[in-house]
């Protein structure tokens, strides 16, 4: 008899010291006042200090890097060096450094001083590579349609429910943009007679870098998530298939997959009729990330409950319903580092197009170097200058999935 | 559908086996509409695998299992046929974490019953209100209690309109102070007729609304009665044995 559920008690007088008569009265009294004798309310201490002050800081240092002599010595000694290297820094790149295009500064400035005048005076072929002198403004103008949706995408706005949709379609829409502002057709048409035709093989440097790291971005995702799902799936040939592609790509190096694609591909075809060299390499690097890709989605989908797949079978929802609504948002949700760790390494292995006589960043800083015996020698200021460049964007990069996180934990 | 399809739930010598083990053993029952059927025993009887028979998230591999109508089986089409009118309310409210309760409550109407946008909110705060909580509705199920989790996860199989509500231990996960909230809305659940198939441990509960109490013990029913005869005059000692462990303080 004991089991049957008694109302719920109110116990106000847990927490509140004066019983309250009517509640005393309402059940056994006798308890409550038992209870109120007993009850005695500590009083609320104040909240330790914590101090934030220089001083003290600095102080709380001291306690952990001097407490012991060869402790304080090897602070000393890395400090020193940290300094040394420091100044050494300083005075290569900045004090006896030649920041005019003046070759013979330069030159006489050599093991002292960096050249940053060779940045100045080949920035249009590092950035722009071979694409025509004249039509160079296209490929600025392409660069600054990405830089600006990459800005509004780090932006907190971008991604909440009301924007999300008009996010996603305005990358669609800037993608095509690029597309015709580069090649100066729409699509293969020739609709813009007022820009001369851009072949493909002349596009380079940092918009062929943002087009292939982007557009492949864009199009591994899905595919990595079809083949997750398909990894996962109870279907056994789908599975056998997923696995087989997954782990026979990861198998392969990237580039034997761009050698593949840029010149194997085009042998294998029967016609002359194969799709442009740039798409083919497009396409090499997303069947080559989209394995890569899979493998972290199926970590975020083995981290989501089982029960949530049960409740979705339950309210009878199909498997695409349940994977678009229930389990994909918060597998996806789980897996934000490591998808952001995989687009940046996308983004960096582009440098690899190279090989296939595609001129993208790193390619077209080599193209400049080569081409030019007067500045070849300053190639380390070159390749700082472009190593700037990829960080900005991995950082960008880095910060739209902080932001991404960010939105996620705060529901 | 104008005539009522008795009996509702009907298992004819289902058996059931997880590997070598053998789940179910040779399970014959029959829930008629407005039965409030409660389903006790020791953990790892089988009465959690018995329930979720019901809607098809366990398979059998023997006997027949017709629910609605509908012989529960490979037939991919009877499953969602019978899914259609089976809510189920798990032991761990299985809310999605990622929707605001309102939409946890919206999703299935609109995606698998096609239900307008509008259609299917007015059906939503129907039964948030039903369970009393449609002030909660723009939260995240992480910033209510568990007690109110439950509820909305009542809620959730209530807005599918089903004609059987399943309950897997709906109260086990909750704070003690929190179960009470929950039976009461399971309490009037029933007294509005709804056709109920419960597994739980609180034996009040099942003496105030069971039609019909089960004990089940390895895989098998043991004892089959009305409430009255299985709290009071018990012919199974496995039954008498289950409830003196129960009463004892």
């Amino acid at each position: 008899m004991n089991t049957l559920p008694s109302p719920p008690s109110p116990s106000p007088s847990l927490t509140s010291l004066p019983v309250h008569p009517k509640l005393a009265g309402s059940h056994e009294p006798c308890d409550d006042q038992e209870r109120a004798q007993v009850f005695q309310e500590i009083a609320a201490r104040s909240v330790p200090v914590e101090h934030k002050g220089l001083p003290e800081r600095l102080r709380q240092l001291s306690q952990f890097i001097l407490t012991q002599p060869i402790e304080a010595l090897l602070t000393l000694g890395l400090a020193l060096l940290a300094l040394q290297l420091l100044s050494l820094a300083l005075n290569w790149g900045v004090l006896h450094a030649v920041f005019q295009i003046d070759e013979g500064a330069c030159q006489s400035a050599r093991g002292e001083g960096a050249c940053w005048g060779m940045v100045g005076e080949k920035f249009r072929m590092i950035l722009w590579g071979r694409y025509p002198y004249a039509e160079q403004w296209r490929c600025a103008l392409s660069c600054a349609l990405a830089l600006g949706m990459l800005g509004w995408s780090v932006g907190s706005k971008a991604w909440t429910s009301k924007f999300r949709t008009i996010t996603l379609w305005a990358w669609v829409i800037t993608g095509l943009v690029i597309q015709a502002l580069m090649s100066g057709n729409f699509l293969g048409l020739r609709v813009l007679p007022l820009w001369p035709s851009v072949e493909t093989e002349l596009w380079g440097g940092l918009p062929l870098t943002l087009i292939l790291s982007l557009g492949s971005i864009a199009l591994a995702t899905p595919m990595g998530i079809l083949l997750a799902l398909g990894r996962t799936s109870e279907m056994p040939i789908i599975q056998s298939i997923c696995v087989l592609y997954i782990e026979l790509v990861r198998g392969v190096p990237l580039i034997s997959v761009l050698f593949m694609a840029s010149f194997m591909f085009p042998l294998l075809m029967p016609t002359l009729q194969t799709p442009d060299v740039l798409i083919r390499v497009l396409l090499g690097i997303t069947l080559f990330s989209a394995a890569y890709t899979a493998e972290v989605v199926r970590g975020g989908l083995q981290a989501v409950d089982k029960g949530q797949l049960e409740a979705a079978q339950s309210l009878n929802l199909g498997y695409w319903q349940t994977q678009r609504h229930v389990i994909l948002p918060q597998a996806l949700a789980h897996i934000i580092p490591g998808m952001v760790n995989n687009f940046i390494a996308i983004f960096k292995d582009t440098s690899l197009v190279t090989i296939v006589s595609l001129y993208e960043l790193t390619g077209a800083l080599g193209l400049a170097l080569n081409g030019d015996a007067n500045w070849r020698p300053y190639k380390l200021e070159g390749y700082l200058f472009i190593a700037a460049i990829y960080f900005f964007f991995c950082f960008a990069l880095s910060r739209v999935s902080q932001n991404l996180e960010h939105r996620l934990a705060n529901r | 559908m104008t005539h009522p399809i008795d009996p509702l739930i009907e298992f004819k010598h289902v058996n059931k086996w997880y590997g070598a083990f053998h789940a179910l053993k040779d399970i014959n029952l029959k829930v008629q509409t407005g039965e409030r059927v409660i389903i006790c025993g020791p953990s790892g009887s089988g009465k959690s695998t018995l329930i979720r028979c019901v809607n098809a998230l366990e398979s059998y591999q023997e006997g027949e299992l017709v629910v609605n109508g509908h012989t529960l089986g490979d037939d991919l089409k009877a499953t969602q046929a019978v899914r259609q009118h089976v809510g189920m309310v798990f032991q761990q409210f299985n809310l999605f974490p990622h929707l605001t309760v309102l939409e946890n409550l919206t999703l299935a109407p609109e995606k698998s019953q096609g239900l307008s946008k509008s259609r299917a909110q007015e059906t939503a705060f129907e039964e948030l209100h039903r369970v009393h909580i449609a002030e909660q509705a723009d939260k995240y199920p992480a910033q209510l209690s568990g007690g109110q989790q439950q509820r909305v996860a009542i809620a959730r199989a209530l807005c599918m309109k089903p004609k059987i509500m399943l309950f897997d231990e709906p109260t086990s996960a909750l704070d003690p102070e929190m179960i009470q909230e929950v039976l009461d809305v399971m309490v009037e659940l029933a007294q509005a007729g709804m056709t109920m198939l419960c597994v739980t441990h609180e034996m009040a509960f099942a003496r105030s609304v069971a039609s019909r109490v089960i004990l089940m013990d390895q895989g098998q029913m043991i004892e089959e009665a009305p409430p009255e005869v299985f709290f009071n005059a018990p012919k199974h000692p496995r039954t008498q044995a289950f409830l003196s462990a129960l009463h004892r303080p």
